[in-house]
């Protein structure tokens, strides 16, 4: 018991020392930003990748350029294993200190959503979170680029669409959605509803249980009996190699099984063995080594010693996206520079500078990425875009290009996110109005 | 020397039945109290308040309701959680029905409806007994778990399938809601869970209390002297999860802030309190305290506080040594005593007594 004091004494002293410790650590010609990782618990599988891309990216940027036009950025991760209790612990430590939040897990994400109101932090969620956050009127400090979960629904529609042969070609057929049963999961089921309706195309829906996600044996047995046309898997974690393992054991053509982003692991298809080829899911990064930037991240970061990934990780799909991401970011400290003139920029100025970015092919070929990625650009109204995403196919080894960036339904997915967005504000009671103005560009 | 009864006389019932006869005890509650009421919101920063004290108040409340059925009445529940669900999702529903109604009677009140549907999964305990029993309450885990995913009523049929927390006021001050203060929060969780001690106290000395203990030790024997089981069995259901469903609903109102309900109130956290219960003493309110400071302060402190004293951890790191230390500290603390942490609290408190001259 003595023990226990003693430490809880010691370890809270600390807690109370930490913050002075830091403060002067980012005083000057430095930026701070945290980074929720989650390397440990059930999906550090799918977490290492991502964190060792984001920073990775990071380094380069200070290896090979000194920093964002010269200003250092200091990387720190805070290690969540994808709980929300820890990623809470994780937002409240960090966030007097980082110039964004970077959530990584929808829960974290709508836990931090209206703290970061209140605090005034802004926060990138990926392609992941609340959907409702791309309308930037009600949620000045939520970004959510490239895309949304609705809008990865409406491509996988056009995706269908054109495996078939026209939109017209879409009546009477049937869609299966395999999903995890949770908010995440069921992201998709709005839209994919009214495009059914719209389109005349059945919606069956099979969710997983978050105990039963490696055990999808009965699931499996009323997907044959429906015998559905294709299969959209909105699902995360272990869930995933398992829905391409059942897939093959069933007979499923799995070239008509199509993952959401973040089922498209490098080892959630390599799970299914050499049959797994075929395999396919919606992206937003393309995956390989083949880019400037992977180059320069090999050269100047991985060959250096100065990362924890093995050099043949590097360019795998989650890696890859985790580049992107600090993508953003990094794009998103140049553009809030650039507006404020300042080179140590505040949470406040990041806001900004994310509201204005405007990463267009001319920038993308500049850093290296031609090819990467489709442009991103982020509106006063509109903090998402609605990107393009393309459908990504396993070959046995690695991600490859299946057809154009498909474009997503934004008539369709628009109105939904802002009724959401106005539901969300009026049921929170007292939501904070906007009074940040918006800038001249956007 | 410092800590014994010598010289204090007893002169009335009521003075020797009390539940802290020795004056030092009083007064070391009185500190205890002055240090949570005036040091810890004063000196603590907002990281200490936000994320070590709030969650520790919350898991303390949650622990004893776990500790009045499974370390008084001796019947074991795994699923905790889940009624603390319930009492999230109710307090969420009656704030949509009754947005005027303040906040805290409604945590209060939610913790009814946990406590009505805790007597229903706590029918099987009159037939079955130990693990049999943890079984049943494992159903009870998974049934509510799944009816929070799928019964689209319980969250306001919310696209995003979270519990969204309005702001509350009490006395025109914030209480729920991102405007809320950590200081404000602390105070109100404070307050509930001083008062629910209080009340829970009461309890485990009273009749009923004494009934549960009887329940405990033999079940047949305390059938024989009078004591009816239904009432005792269901009655400590009730109460152990009125206690967690206002634990919950203190989680999800005055902690999270909103979010993924159905996602926290999982199996994983039924177990975290059970540990928090045996590893802190059964059937000891004070244990529950030092449980859920172990397993909830602990692991905050060493992952934030390590790296802070200039152990150079970050990230995952931190984690995995969070982990083994820990780890290695359950196993050290069960070696050293199997009846939990109270158990030590109580031995050090005797060799005070007679301390400097123990024999």
């Amino acid at each position: 018991m003595k023990t226990s004091i003693l430490m809880k004494g010691a370890a809270l002293g600390a807690l109370l020392a930490s913050t002075a410790a830091i403060m002067p650590a980012s005083a000057q010609d430095t930026i701070y930003f945290s980074n929720n990782a989650y390397r440990t618990g059930p999906f550090s599988g799918s977490g290492i990748p991502i964190g060792d891309g984001m920073r990775d990216y990071i380094s380069m940027i200070n290896e090979r350029d000194g920093g964002v036009n010269g200003v250092k950025i200091i990387y720190e991760e805070c290690e969540t294993g994808y709980d929300t209790k820890k990623s809470i612990e994780c937002y409240e430590q960090v966030k007097s200190k980082t110039i964004v939040y970077s959530p990584w897990s929808t829960g974290a994400t709508l836990a931090a959503i209206p703290r970061a109101h209140v605090d005034k932090l802004p926060i990138l969620s990926m392609a992941y979170g609340l959907s409702a956050s791309a309308d930037g009127t009600n949620f000045p400090w939520v970004f959510i680029p490239p895309l949304t979960y609705w809008d990865g629904a409406s491509v996988m529609v056009k995706h269908m669409a054109a495996e078939l042969g026209g939109m017209d070609k879409l009546k009477g057929k049937k869609l299966g959605l395999i999903h995890l049963d949770a908010p995440f999961g069921k992201e998709p089921i709005p839209v994919l509803e009214n495009l059914a309706k719209k389109y005349g195309f059945e919606l069956k829906l099979y969710p997983v249980a978050a105990a039963d996600m490696q055990n999808q044996g009965s699931l499996w047995l009323s997907i044959r009996r429906d015998r559905p046309d294709f299969l959209y898997n909105q699902g995360w974690g272990a869930m995933n190699p398992t829905a391409v393992k059942e897939a093959i054991k069933n007979n499923f053509p799995i070239n008509k099984l199509v993952g959401v982003w973040w089922a498209g692991g490098d080892d959630d298809a390599r799970a299914g063995g050499a049959e797994a080829k075929g395999y396919r899911s919606l992206n937003f990064n393309a995956a390989g080594q083949n880019f400037p930037v992977i180059q320069d991240i090999l050269k100047h970061v991985v060959e250096k010693g100065k990362s924890t990934t093995p050099k043949e990780k590097v360019g795998e799909n989650l890696y890859n996206r985790g580049v992107y991401n600090s993508m953003l970011v990094v794009e998103a400290i140049r553009t809030a520079q650039k507006l404020t003139g300042k080179k140590v920029i505040t949470p406040e100025d990041m806001r900004r500078g994310l509201e204005s970015l405007n990463v267009d092919e001319a920038r993308l070929k500049e850093i290296g990425m031609a090819g990467f990625a489709s442009p991103v650009k982020i509106t006063c109204a509109d903090h998402s875009g609605h990107h393009k995403a393309y459908v990504a196919e396993w070959d046995g080894t690695k991600w490859t290009q299946k057809g154009d960036w498909i474009e997503p339904m934004k008539d369709e997915v628009r109105p939904l996110i802002e009724a959401n967005a106005k539901d969300y504000v009026e049921k929170a009671g007292n939501w904070p109005k906007r009074t940040e103005p918006c800038e001249k560009s956007s | 020397m410092l800590y014994r009864e010598a010289g204090q006389y007893k002169s009335t019932y009521a003075a020797d039945m009390a539940v802290f006869p020795l004056r030092e005890d009083r007064i070391g509650i009185a500190v205890i109290l002055g240090i949570a009421l005036v040091a810890v919101p004063f000196l603590g920063s907002d990281f200490f308040i936000a994320s070590v004290m709030i969650p520790f108040l919350i898991f303390s409340l949650a622990a004893i309701g776990l500790n009045i059925l499974t370390g008084y009445t001796g019947l074991i529940s795994l699923g905790t959680a889940a009624f603390m669900g319930v009492g999230a999702y109710a307090c969420y529903k009656l704030t949509t029905f009754f947005p005027n109604v303040n906040i805290i009677v409604l945590i209060l009140v939610s913790g009814l409806f946990s406590a009505g549907i805790g007597v229903l999964f706590g029918l099987p305990s009159l037939r079955i007994k130990g693990f049999y029993l943890a079984v049943a309450t494992l159903a009870a885990q998974f049934f509510l778990q799944w009816a929070f995913v799928r019964v689209p009523w319980l969250f306001n049929y919310n696209a995003s399938g979270a519990i969204e927390v309005p702001q509350r006021t009490l006395f025109d001050i914030p209480v729920t809601g991102a405007s809320a203060t950590p200081e404000t929060r602390y105070f109100v969780c404070l307050g509930l869970v001083v008062v629910l001690t209080w009340f829970a106290s009461n309890l485990v000395h009273g009749k009923l209390g004494r009934s549960w203990m009887a329940v405990r030790d033999m079940d047949i024997a305390a059938e024989l002297m009078g004591i009816k089981l239904l009432n005792a069995k269901l009655g400590a259901f009730a109460v152990s999860s009125y206690f967690a469903g206002v634990a919950g609903a203190m989680m999800i109102f005055l902690w999270y802030g909103g979010g993924e309900a159905a996602d926290v109130f999982s199996i994983r956290l039924s177990f975290n309190i059970l540990f928090m219960v045996i590893i802190g003493g059964l059937g000891s309110l004070i244990g529950s305290f030092f449980g859920a400071a172990f397993l909830s302060v602990l692991p905050t402190a060493l992952k934030f506080g390590l790296p802070a004293l200039g152990v150079p951890l970050t990230g995952a790191t931190a984690e995995h040594v969070t982990f083994m230390l820990v780890g290695a500290l359950i196993i050290f603390f069960l070696i050293v005593e199997p009846h939990g942490l109270a158990r030590l609290w109580q031995i050090g408190k005797q060799k005070l007594r007679t301390w400097p001259f123990p024999y």
